[in-house]
């Protein structure tokens, strides 16, 4: 013991004249710090409803639930959360694929209402709910993946001399990472006409289960091959994935399983049909309308015979299709599985000429029809008979034929959507210079973006705000084309700006071929009057009901004929609803039986 | 338990028979106290079962169980990710170990290397939490022997850490910040001056602290010769960190295998000879006084940008392939370690917590709790730094 240990204790006395440390007033005078984990906040607007917030909350604090307004591409749905389990880890915040969830610097909030603890944050009106301060992610630091796994294609220099397929498809590799970014919302389920799971395959995918991703795909869609390369991806358009950057390449995703398996293997994985219930069902056109309903129907038990005016079955997937975009081999694979279950195809078959409508009408227990917008509208301008002028989808079908189109050396093709784009890129292939003129701007093209990228690519001119004014036979050429400048005048609210002729403006290109793709209306000849007349039709399309039935209970009908969406994958689907729909007509649905050709 | 030879008639000491005193309580020689596990003596929520003769202890029984949350069975129900804000909870005064261990086994099993400034602001964080547990303890020490002042001084020191860690990870005792794939979110602009002006007043306290505690007569009174941990036991009871360098034992993991950025950092390992408390307050402060440094160091020789984050797969459905892999640290206490199964799904199929409290609390205590007095329980308790949190996981 020294002296030092008697004294040193007493030292502590000297704080005794010091300020205490201690804050009077917490609230005012000190303010949570700007990264602190406070209360949620939630931006409505951004916020889409996907519920990966929840999906990650490992005390299941989070609840989705319905708020007012739905807009496209959201679920409709918003956090909701409950403060008597969260423990305030800001997971949800990190991982929200929009950025749309954060939380304020706020300590503390007082109530003696218990319940008011479980809010929807954003929506419940709350003082933190513009805080400027308070956790947000930071900036290089990232859970989820924004970046696409790129797709190995051909370069333009290659793809523009061949009909190979462009597009090569993913490695297992490449397939299992794109898979992993998935955050499995289903958005995409409630967007895609068909309604087929993708997060299920896309899980499928990750657990290299080829065999249940085949099963599910063909829950909602026998024609994958062929959709997993054409589809026109609406699911892509609402991705959760896609407000980080690019959205899933769910498309090709189920391109990829398809790959993966042999159609000789497709028996051993896919379920059996039920046994022949003694019903026949006649469908007219074998796009991907008909052979959607053949194959539900056939699964059914159903005796279904197909009627196809063509060589070969497929409608305009195949003879509207480039075969770089859509090779042939791949319809035939989806194409021969549906026909390996027994469905019959009467090809070169046209109904109205080779047959009677009335005599499959009266012969079969229903009809369902699909046969698809086959009429090219005209240009409605002088010279538009001359030689050389060759409507687009003629030109396809003769490509698919084996026939060259006589188009010589330099196009013109009129019109913005996916058949211009597709006789386009043909011509050019098939040696051509390629101008493309459309009346409207490019971002008002109907054509797929990926669609007028690569044409650009490949070397096709694109003019815009060009409306064609008529047709001379060239001197040097076979033609000439005079065209002339529009401008976008607005056209009232919600409508898109119409384009309209500059007086006086006026061009010419001289050309051998001009191809028209301006759009296709459909083709009812092949309906006798005594059916027609009790069907009721409108703006071109049939009325149908929910389940595609028309006004005469025994015709059903789909497709681009009878859904203005005009694309393969609603196509399907409609065939897959009139196939439900013909069997609650035959009286033969009951509800222990599922319908929608899932597995047991 | 108690040496064979001590058992004469007159001893107080109850005879030991197979390994277990006995003794009668209806002869009026003993009686029974429980200590715990309301008791402002006990580190926490566990108790201690005391059989006393006089004032004296002959007899110690631990006993855990009030704080079980079965932290490494829930565990096994959840995604790895979700396992991250749960990990934690399993040490509540310096949790940061528990983050870094975990996301350490987790990156190894799947292969992931972290930033290196990853590792620089890991480290960081995990030396600022050393202190933060430190400045909670010595107030500890103090108060359990009747110095309240300087606890009081301490915590709000400790306070001061918090701030600072509140502003780099958005949450005062939970930081949830070091995360599998490196941390969360960068240093704050200027954080490097607030971490100096904190550290500062820190050391002026810990000045303050050491002249009015380890020169205090009382205080060097009741803790010299208490709780004496011989050589002998280091081993046999597997003691780590202070408790084992009060005896002289040069064992820490920082230097023995170092991880992270340790071994770019200068530093030596503290011992004493004593074996007592007062020795492992001494080993203890000077600790505190070397993480100042080492955190000083570290903002000098810290790289002043890079990532800090490696990519994950997406953690929602991130599969670990299959392994299993140990790791530990040195933590306040001593060796803190986390073995992690993985069966290659997207759960973890076991996570073990190995928390050196469990050897300290549990059966070091047992036996150097004997032959004290039951006022220096409490002293002698504190002394081996023990948190219950971590013995029931």
């Amino acid at each position: 013991m020294s002296l030092k240990d008697i004294i040193a204790p007493f030292s502590v006395w000297k704080r005794a004249f010091e300020k205490p440390y201690t804050t009077r007033k917490p609230l005012d005078e000190r303010p949570g710090a700007p990264r602190f984990r406070g209360f949620h906040m939630n931006d409505m607007d951004t916020c889409i409803g996907c519920g990966t917030c929840g999906e990650i909350c490992q005390n299941e604090a989070i609840d989705l639930v319905p708020v007012s307004g739905t807009r496209h591409g959201d679920s409709g749905l918003r956090p909701k959360i409950d403060y008597g389990r969260c423990c305030w880890c800001a997971l949800c915040v990190d991982i929200c694929p929009t950025s749309s969830l954060g939380m304020s610097n706020e300590y503390i909030w007082i109530d003696n209402d218990p319940e008011v603890f479980r809010f929807i944050p954003g929506h419940d009106d709350k003082p933190w709910n513009n805080s400027e301060l308070g956790y947000r992610k930071a900036e290089g630091y990232d859970l989820l993946d924004g970046k696409r796994v790129e797709m190995p294609m051909l370069s333009f220099e290659e793809s523009r001399k061949s009909f190979i397929e462009m597009v090569q498809g993913y490695s297992v590799e490449q397939a299992k990472a794109e898979a992993d970014r998935c955050v499995a919302c289903g958005i995409c389920v409630a967007t895609c006409p068909a309604h087929m799971k993708v997060p299920d395959y896309i899980k499928a995918i990750r657990d290299d289960d080829m065999d249940e991703g085949l099963k599910i795909v063909y829950n909602a869609n026998p024609l994958p091959a062929s959709c997993g390369r054409v589809c026109s991806h609406t699911c892509e358009y609402v991705c959760a994935v896609k407000h980080k950057g690019e959205a899933l390449s769910i498309r090709w995703l189920k391109r990829y399983i398809i790959d993966q398996i042999y159609l000789g293997d497709y028996q051993k994985v896919l379920e059996e049909g039920e046994p022949g219930n003694g019903k026949s069902i006649a469908i007219v056109g074998s796009g991907p309308g008909g052979l959607s309903a053949a194959y539900y129907l056939s699964l059914l038990g159903y005796a279904v015979t197909l009627y196809d005016a063509n060589d070969k079955a497929g409608g305009m997937l195949r003879y509207g299709i480039p075969e770089y975009r859509l090779p042939y081999d791949q319809i035939d694979k989806d194409i021969d599985y549906i026909q390996s279950l027994g469905v019959r195809i009467n090809q070169n078959t046209r109904i109205g000429r080779d047959i009677p409508f009335l005599t499959i009408y009266n012969e079969h227990d229903a009809v369902f029809f699909s046969t698809g917008l086959t009429d090219p509208y005209g240009l409605d301008i002088i010279g538009e008979d001359l030689k050389g002028v060759i409507p687009g989808l003629a030109m396809l079908d003769d490509v698919t034929n084996g026939i060259t189109p006589d188009i010589q050396s330099s196009v013109v093709v009129i019109g913005g959507g996916n058949v211009a784009m597709d006789a386009a890129r043909t011509s050019k292939r098939l040696g051509a210079e390629v101008t493309v003129l459309y009346r409207r701007r490019e971002v008002d093209m109907p054509a797929e973006e990926e669609e007028i990228h690569e044409s650009q690519g490949e070397g096709c001119i694109l003019i815009t705000q060009a409306i064609p004014l008529r047709i001379e036979k060239g001197d040097t050429t076979r033609l000439k084309l005079y065209w002339g400048k529009a401008e976008m005048v607005p056209d009232g609210p919600g409508r898109r700006p119409k384009p309209v002729l500059i007086e006086g403006s006026g061009e010419m290109i001289e050309c051998d071929t001009v191809i028209p793709a301006i759009g296709q209306a459909a083709d009812f000849s092949f309906l006798p009057e005594e059916i027609s007349s009790n069907l009721s039709f409108k703006r071109g399309y049939v009325e149908v009901n929910e389940f595609y039935q028309t006004a005469d209970q025994k015709i059903f009908a789909g497709g681009d004929i009878a859904n203005p969406q005009r694309d393969a994958i609603s196509a399907i689907a409609n065939g897959h609803s009139a196939a439900k729909g013909i069997d609650i007509f035959i009286n033969n649905f009951s509800d222990n039986r599922n319908t929608s050709g899932e597995n047991q | 338990m108690v040496d064979a030879k001590k058992q004469d008639v007159r001893s107080k000491f109850p005879p030991v028979e197979n390994g277990k005193s006995r003794y009668n309580l209806n002869s009026g020689k003993y009686l029974k106290i429980w200590q715990g596990p309301q008791h402002p003596g006990v580190t926490g929520n566990m108790s201690l079962e005391l059989t006393i003769c006089g004032d004296e202890v002959v007899d110690c029984k631990t006993h855990v169980g009030y704080l079980h949350r079965g932290f490494e069975k829930l565990m096994e129900r959840r995604k790895y990710i979700q396992c991250f804000p749960l990990v934690c909870r399993i040490c509540v005064p310096e949790p940061d170990f528990n983050e870094y261990l975990f996301a350490v086994c987790a990156e190894e099993l799947a292969g992931i290397q972290v930033p290196e400034r990853a590792n620089w602001l890991r480290t960081l964080t995990l030396e600022m939490a050393r202190l933060a547990s430190f400045l909670m303890w010595i107030g500890g020490q103090a108060g359990s022997l009747g110095m309240g002042t300087i606890g009081q001084w301490t915590m709000t020191m400790r306070d001061y850490m918090l701030d600072l860690f509140e502003e780099l990870s958005g949450g005062r005792v939970y930081h949830m910040y070091i995360i599998p794939g490196g941390v969360r979110a960068d240093l704050p602009a200027g954080y490097g001056e607030r971490v100096e002006s904190t550290l500062k007043q820190v050391e002026k306290v810990l000045k303050d602290v050491e002249l009015s505690l380890m020169h205090n007569y009382v205080f060097k009174k009741r803790t010299k010769g208490l709780g004496i941990i011989t050589p002998d036991m280091i081993d046999e009871y597997g003691i780590t960190g202070p408790n084992a360098r009060g005896s002289g034992i040069k064992r820490d993991i920082r230097k023995d295998n170092p991880y992270m950025v340790y071994n770019q950092l200068d530093f030596d390992i503290i011992t004493e000879t004593g074996s007592d408390a007062y020795a492992r307050t001494w080993v203890r402060l000077k600790e505190m006084y070397q993480s100042i440094d080492l955190i000083r160091q570290m903002m000098e020789k810290m790289p002043k940008e890079g990532p800090f984050f490696q990519k994950l797969p997406n953690v929602l459905h991130w599969k670990i392939p299959v392994g299993q892999t140990y790791h530990k640290s040195e933590s306040t206490r001593g060796e803190y370690g986390f073995y992690m199964v993985s069966d290659g799904t997207e759960l973890p199929r076991r996570v073990y917590v190995r928390g050196p409290s469990y050897t300290h609390a549990v059966t070091l205590m047992e036996r150097l709790a004997v032959n004290t007095n039951i006022a220096d329980t409490a002293g002698l308790m504190v002394s081996l730094h023990t948190y219950p949190p971590e013995i029931e996981r």
